[in-house]
């Protein structure tokens, strides 16, 4: 059992209440792990919000565009009289950090300019976690493959917050925790789950799931195409050809199209790329939920049992529900 | 109307500006909503920040709801945000205050606040979202007069008491240590002892009435051998004698300073405390709050707090009050607590836990916060755009059922038998000949029925009510019938008769059926009266018609931050008009 160092007096101060919730043990290690952040909109200052605060060793954000203060749809990381500093023209990813660092000056927090768009190589190596935004599916296809060739555990998430709906992927490759056999059981027992690849989940073929899947899942896949296809977001003059290629794709899968409602597509395709913020607090919250517990080898560090979140989340504003959806071959 | 020109024009009220309060300004300025006022009485903490994230470390020790206001129109300038440094139970914020508003969202720590706000809602006709948080745990719930349940329809749990007995004699769990150890002991030596229970520390002493004063020409030191020998030895001496109370329970170990501590406590005597000393545990070489002290290490904790208390605080001595974060005191009861619990077998904690217990502090994180914070702006948009038939309850838990993390439910219907938003009668059963009318408004008006300001009539005849404006006369008849059992007030009060019971600034009102009953029982009656009478909830008729209800057991209600270690008798006796809360009470006193 390694000596680890003890948490500061001002560690335990502020982390008073959430050492209460978790442990010192799962204090300690959260402080040494390294999250990356690719892309920065409401979702993701959400999610970077939750994990500073909860105290991790560092964060890295990227995010290129320029950082412009927009009183209708900034975030909350961006304060409206940045454009009158001194340099004019910084970057979403340095705005953000700068104010990431202020919340928890613990914290280690920096960026890097460049998106993921064009870049070749990512060094997922320095990272126990990695968070994709908003990415187009090859990227989260090759970044989640890296991740799972590094020697050490890199833990994978997406996520795709597109209006007031929203989808978070996850994969832990194979990850140990401690649960409880039944509900009611007094002992905990180890066990082991095994994570499917995204490149696993997108080639289970559709007519193999389970009726009752989320729908948000088809639809979802239905806009990947579509960002794959054209290099953006849908807006809602494209809903013609999220219908084409609905058909498409469900033809090829061997499902009907009805599998996917109209209403569904439009809805997400009305949102022209914003997203609701409520709901970026919502997906924002159980992505810092959930990267943070990943962030541990052992969940048994953690307080309570840890069954973790396996593959997909999904929450839709319509029926308000925050579902858990297992994709397996 | 676009809703963007809804929630712009809309105002809305929010009460709480705390873990819930910044994640919800933050996320309701965001979503468009452009008039908000903020109330809240605290003032910010260290232990705030790990999810209070609109406040700094510089900001420690400032008005929360001001701190926030500011932190918000940072990022969003032109956004309308009114704060009030004040407590949500004032006078100002009466009915006619809170009809400004298209929807009041709570984000309170404390169910007699929320009844008070859920009072004040329902005189105004405006709809309240209340929510609640603990650790993972989360609930959001909407309450439309009328349309839904409203906050009380639901008897929600009134604060934890214990009964006399199991905290003076025949402790058994390690909360009952603490409560002994901060409502008793604490209070005796150094509090104001007129506040203190009227039962003994011991089972029944009578030669030393002042076991627990400074004798004449005795050393601090000495003063602190003798009451630990005193309240750990002698006392459980005297207990031990009543074979009786022990037939089935595992007897109580007497704790002596020369078995405890052979070497003595010159070690402990040696310390020289500096005047403004805050903690001895460093000087005892106590480092981690997390670890378990070995019996002998507690005694030289409790020596040592105790000695340094009596040294450094003298100005103190005789109003000290217990404060979580006075870590002095902190250790105090936590080392007296556990050497009580090794007395009693009970298993001991780390002065951590301790502090959890004593403090009644809800443990926190700032996703669920986010999470719930993200719920509640959602119902309130649609209560904006006047989509009340849309809007539900939701729960967060910690692990999923069903697949869900997430669970949405539909809201109940008022309950036709809720006291509060449909006026039936309750029923109080008590013993008339033995029972005050102050201990009426104690235990079943201030603390079940979560009236401030009572105005009590029977009949006709006005027999207590509570105000600035009342006449020396006035106070003295009603102090005077405070102090009566209720068959002897001025019309007396027996079997059969009905109280009406008003609080004109909640603008509630309920009437109270009288049956006498001559005895209770202590353990399961501790109050000494029972009231009743309102028939189960909607929800609960459900249930027992086997309908599954959408609420999962175990999030159904979150803990308050007053789940409150009450002793009966009440340990403080209250003022007849002493029935405010002081502005910012977490306010540490500035010299």
């Amino acid at each position: 059992m390694e000596e680890e160092a003890a948490l500061t007096e001002q560690e335990t101060a502020v982390y008073d209440r959430q050492i209460r919730v978790w442990g010192v043990q799962a204090q300690r290690r959260l402080s040494k792990s390294r999250v990356l952040v690719a892309g920065l909109t409401g979702v993701t200052a959400e999610a970077c919000k939750n994990l500073v605060l909860a105290g991790i060793g560092s964060l890295v954000v990227l995010d290129d565009r320029p950082a412009v203060f927009d009183p209708c749809s900034s975030t909350f990381l961006v304060c409206h009289d940045h454009n009158a500093s001194t340099d004019e023209n910084k970057s979403v990813a340095e705005v953000c950090a700068a104010a990431l660092r202020d919340f928890n000056p613990m914290v280690d927090v920096t960026m890097f300019l460049f998106s993921l768009v064009g870049t070749s190589v990512m060094d997922v190596d320095n990272y126990d976690v990695v968070i994709l935004n908003r990415a187009a599916i090859k990227d989260k296809r090759r970044i989640n493959e890296l991740c799972r060739r590094s020697a050490h555990k890199v833990s994978f998430y997406t996520v795709d917050c597109i209006g007031s709906r929203g989808e978070i992927f996850v994969d832990l490759q194979t990850h140990t925790y401690t649960s409880k056999a039944a509900a009611d059981a007094a002992e905990s027992c180890e066990l082991t789950k095994k994570f499917p690849s995204f490149e696993d989940v997108s080639s289970v073929p559709w007519n193999c799931l389970p009726k009752r899947i989320s729908k948000l899942f088809f639809a979802m896949r239905v806009l990947e195409e579509f960002v794959q296809a054209t290099g953006r977001q849908a807006g809602p003059e494209n809903l013609p050809e999220l219908l084409a290629l609905r058909t498409q794709m469900c033809s090829k899968q061997g499902v009907a199209d009805s599998l996917i409602p109209e209403s569904l597509l439009a809805g997400l395709a009305g949102a022209d790329g914003t997203e609701f913020p409520p709901v970026s607090a919502i997906l924002g919250g159980i992505l810092g939920q959930a990267s943070r517990s990943s962030s541990l080898p052992l969940v048994k560090a953690l307080s309570g049992k840890g069954d973790p979140l396996r593959s997909f989340f999904y929450f839709d504003t319509d029926d308000g529900k925050g579902i858990i959806e297992e994709i397996i071959s | 109307m676009e809703q963007r020109e809804v929630l712009k024009k809309s105002r809305v009220l929010m009460v709480g500006a705390g873990g819930i309060g910044c994640e919800l300004l933050k996320t309701l300025v965001l979503t468009g909503f452009h008039n908000i006022d903020i109330i809240d009485m605290d003032t910010i903490e260290v232990s705030n920040l790990n999810r209070q994230f609109l406040f700094r470390k510089r900001h420690v020790g400032q008005s929360k709801a001001k701190v926030a206001r500011e932190a918000v129109l940072k990022f969003r300038p032109d956004a309308n945000v009114t704060s009030y440094h004040a407590n949500v139970k004032d006078e100002q914020f009466n009915v006619d205050f809170y009809q400004q508003f298209q929807v009041v969202l709570n984000g309170l720590d404390n169910l007699d606040a929320r009844r008070h706000v859920n009072r004040l809602c329902l005189a105004a006709g405006v709809p309240l979202i209340e929510s609640g948080t603990t650790g993972y745990l989360g609930q959001v719930t909407v309450h439309v007069k009328g349309k839904t349940e409203c906050y009380e329809c639901q008897p929600k749990p009134a604060p934890k008491t214990y009964p006399i007995c199991t905290i003076t004699s025949t402790p058994s769990k390690p909360v009952h240590c603490i409560v002994w150890a901060k409502e008793l002991v604490l209070v005796k030596l150094f509090g104001d002892r007129s506040q203190a229970s009227d039962l003994n520390l011991q089972a029944a002493d009578s030669d030393h009435e002042d076991f627990l004063q400074l004798r004449d020409a005795e050393t601090i030191s000495d003063f602190c051998a003798r009451v630990f020998d005193q309240i750990f030895g002698h006392n459980i001496e005297v207990a031990l004698k009543n074979e009786d109370q022990w037939k089935n329970r595992r007897r109580p170990t007497p704790l002596f300073l020369s078995g405890v501590l052979p070497e003595g406590i010159e070690t402990c005597k040696a310390h020289r405390f500096s005047e403004s000393i805050l903690s001895v545990m460093p000087l005892l070489g106590f480092k981690n709050p997390q670890e378990v002290l070995s019996l002998q290490d507690n005694a030289r904790l409790f020596i040592s707090a105790m000695r340094a208390i009596l040294e450094t605080r003298t100005k103190e001595i005789g109003s000290l009050t217990f404060d979580k974060d006075d870590q002095l005191a902190m250790e105090f009861v936590s080392s007296a607590a556990n050497l009580r619990a090794y007395s009693f077998g009970i298993p001991v904690m780390s002065i951590f836990d301790a502090k959890g217990i004593a403090g009644n502090i809800i443990h926190a994180i700032a996703t669920t916060n986010a999470i719930i914070a993200g719920l509640i702006v959602i119902e309130a948009v649609k209560i904006l755009m006047k989509d009340l038939d849309h809007c539900r309850m939701t729960y967060c838990v910690e692990h999923p059922s069903r697949k869900r993390l997430l669970m949405p439910a539909d809201p109940f219907e008022p309950n036709p038998n809720c006291y509060v938003c449909s006026n039936t009668p309750l029923i109080l059963e008590v013993n008339t000949g033995h029972t005050k009318l102050k201990d009426v408004i104690d235990r079943i008006l201030r603390t079940k029925l979560g009236v401030s300001s009572p105005v009590i009539m029977h009949g006709t005849s006005l027999l207590f009510e509570t105000g600035d404006d009342l006449g020396k006369e006035e106070i003295q008849l009603y102090t005077s019938n405070s102090e009566k059992v209720l068959a002897e007030l001025p019309t007396p009060v027996t079997n059969g008769g009905v109280l009406s019971v008003e609080d004109l600034q909640q603008e509630f009102k309920c009437s109270i059926h009288i049956r006498h009953r001559d005895n209770f029982d202590e353990e399961k009656e501790p109050d000494g009266m029972v009231l009743i009478g309102w028939s189960s909830s909607v929800a609960e008729q459900e249930k027992d018609k086997g309908k599954p209800i959408a609420a999962p057991a175990a999030s159904a209600e979150v803990i308050d931050d007053d789940d409150i270690t009450l002793i009966e008798p009440a340990a403080k006796k209250r003022k007849p008009e002493d029935d405010s809360v002081p502005l910012g009470k977490k306010q540490k006193v500035l010299e």
